[in-house]
């Protein structure tokens, strides 16, 4: 292969090369700059995002993904439940995001509305954890799978959520009976039912949400 | 993996329902606004009442005029303590810039107590007096409370609780003050204390109340 490259074709290559390696410097050092430059970044984007700029807004949030999900690992949160509270840090930050002033700290916000939702997030996991009884012992030696008891408790359980769901607020209850119950796609229901896909995503997310809510006994 | 999309895809439709938001202004322009408001009731009851009497007051006892200087500084920096607390990032910290303003007055006003058990020619207020200025701190403390509340609404306090409290210091501090135009006594021990009953009152009052109130951006 190389036998063939004329010298055309290697100073063809050589360009093509370069320019290859220019854009991967200018990637690198977009993508891992130092810190204030990231946050100065962050801090510009939310600002735009603020007036309404979509792109802007898209990748400060993307880019708030790791700040957040340092914040909550200082709180202490487990690596399982970071991606609730990124979810859940990323919806505050929708309702909230009025509050930034661009001349201060973007990750200073930032984390603190963070660190209030990795508090929640272990408040409530330490709720579950006590009310629930943990005995691995049980677990080995008692099957319930063939218990009679277990059959009208599912039907119990399936009442429940039917009530839940039926007590959603109507968008909420429509995302999570399409998307969630018939398992329909975000297209297919967004053409039936004329909402934005986005929308849609939205109501599924703070329905889970509510249910999760109903079902753990959160606040 | 299915966590981290579903996050990509929160940030796409949260992208999707962006709208132009308006900044919230700045702490001390709200603190502004609101200090107008208790400007307003300063100059109706000087006009009730006259700046006559307050003045010879002032000639006769000065410390009752460091006093009022130490509740009006006291309750400027407690508010504007709130508006700053309502901005998340912003350091709990600030709850202590009151303090020396409130040592201000407690301690002028615990001056002025001495000097009428030195001198007791002095009117000291009887028990019936006193409760009229527990009154009065009381029942102007709840709009000035409501109105700073109403300021916050589109904030989004992380620590509702110490925010509240910085709105029942601002409050009973700005009532206290605007009480000095229309005081009818020295102030004496029952006096201080009574004064010292309705600040805690309508902090107590703030920190059960205003903490619920001023949570609904985090639900």
């Amino acid at each position: 292969m190389t036998a063939t490259l004329t010298a055309p074709r290697t100073i063809g290559l050589d360009i093509v090369l370069s320019r290859w390696a220019r854009t991967d410097f200018i990637v690198s050092d977009a993508a891992a700059p130092d810190g204030d430059t990231q946050e100065r970044q962050r801090a510009a984007w939310m600002a735009a995002a603020q007036g309404g700029d979509r792109r802007a807004y898209e990748r400060v949030l993307a880019a708030s993904v790791p700040v957040i999900r340092m914040a909550a690992r200082r709180q202490g949160v487990a690596v399982d439940l970071l991606d609730d509270v990124v979810q859940e840090t990323l919806l505050t930050v929708h309702r909230v995001r009025h509050t930034y002033d661009p001349s201060r700290s973007y990750d200073a916000w930032l984390s603190a509305l963070a660190a209030r939702r990795a508090i929640d997030a272990l408040r409530s996991q330490g709720r579950r954890g006590s009310r629930e009884v943990h005995d691995e012992h049980a677990y080995d030696t008692h099957a319930d799978v063939d218990d009679a008891t277990a059959a009208p408790e599912r039907e119990q359980e399936a009442l429940r959520l039917r009530e839940a769901i039926a007590s959603l607020p109507p968008g909420q209850r429509e995302a999570i009976e399409q998307l969630g119950l018939k398992e329909r796609s975000l297209a297919e229901v967004s053409a039936e039912t004329g909402r934005q896909t986005g929308a849609l995503k939205v109501n599924l997310h703070r329905a889970l949400k509510a249910l999760r809510t109903r079902f753990n006994g959160e606040p | 993996m299915a966590e981290s999309r579903l996050t990509e895809s929160l940030i796409q439709s949260l992208g999707e329902q962006l709208t132009p938001v308006r900044r919230l202004p700045p702490a001390w322009l709200r603190t502004l606004g609101w200090l107008l408001a208790v400007a307003a009731i300063a100059a109706a009851l000087l006009m009730h009442y006259g700046a006559g009497p307050m003045m010879r007051r002032w000639a006769m006892a000065p410390d009752i005029a460091i006093a009022g200087v130490g509740a009006v500084i006291t309750a400027v920096s407690a508010a504007w303590v709130a508006f700053t607390l309502g901005v998340p990032g912003r350091s709990w910290r600030w709850v202590w810039l009151p303090l020396p303003s409130l040592l201000l007055w407690v301690g002028a006003s615990g001056l002025g107590c001495m000097r009428d058990w030195l001198g007791p020619n002095a009117h000291i207020a009887k028990i019936n007096e006193a409760s009229d200025c527990l009154i009065f701190i009381v029942s102007l403390s709840v709009p000035l409370s409501a109105l700073l509340i109403w300021l916050l609404r589109r904030a989004c306090p992380l620590r509702p609780v110490l925010a509240a409290i910085m709105i029942g210091l601002a409050s009973s501090a700005a009532s206290a003050a605007l009480l000095e135009i229309c005081h009818a006594f020295a102030v004496a021990a029952t006096d201080l204390l009574t004064h010292a009953m309705a600040v805690a009152i309508v902090v107590a009052l703030n920190a059960l109340m205003g903490g619920r109130l001023l949570q609904p951006a985090l639900k």
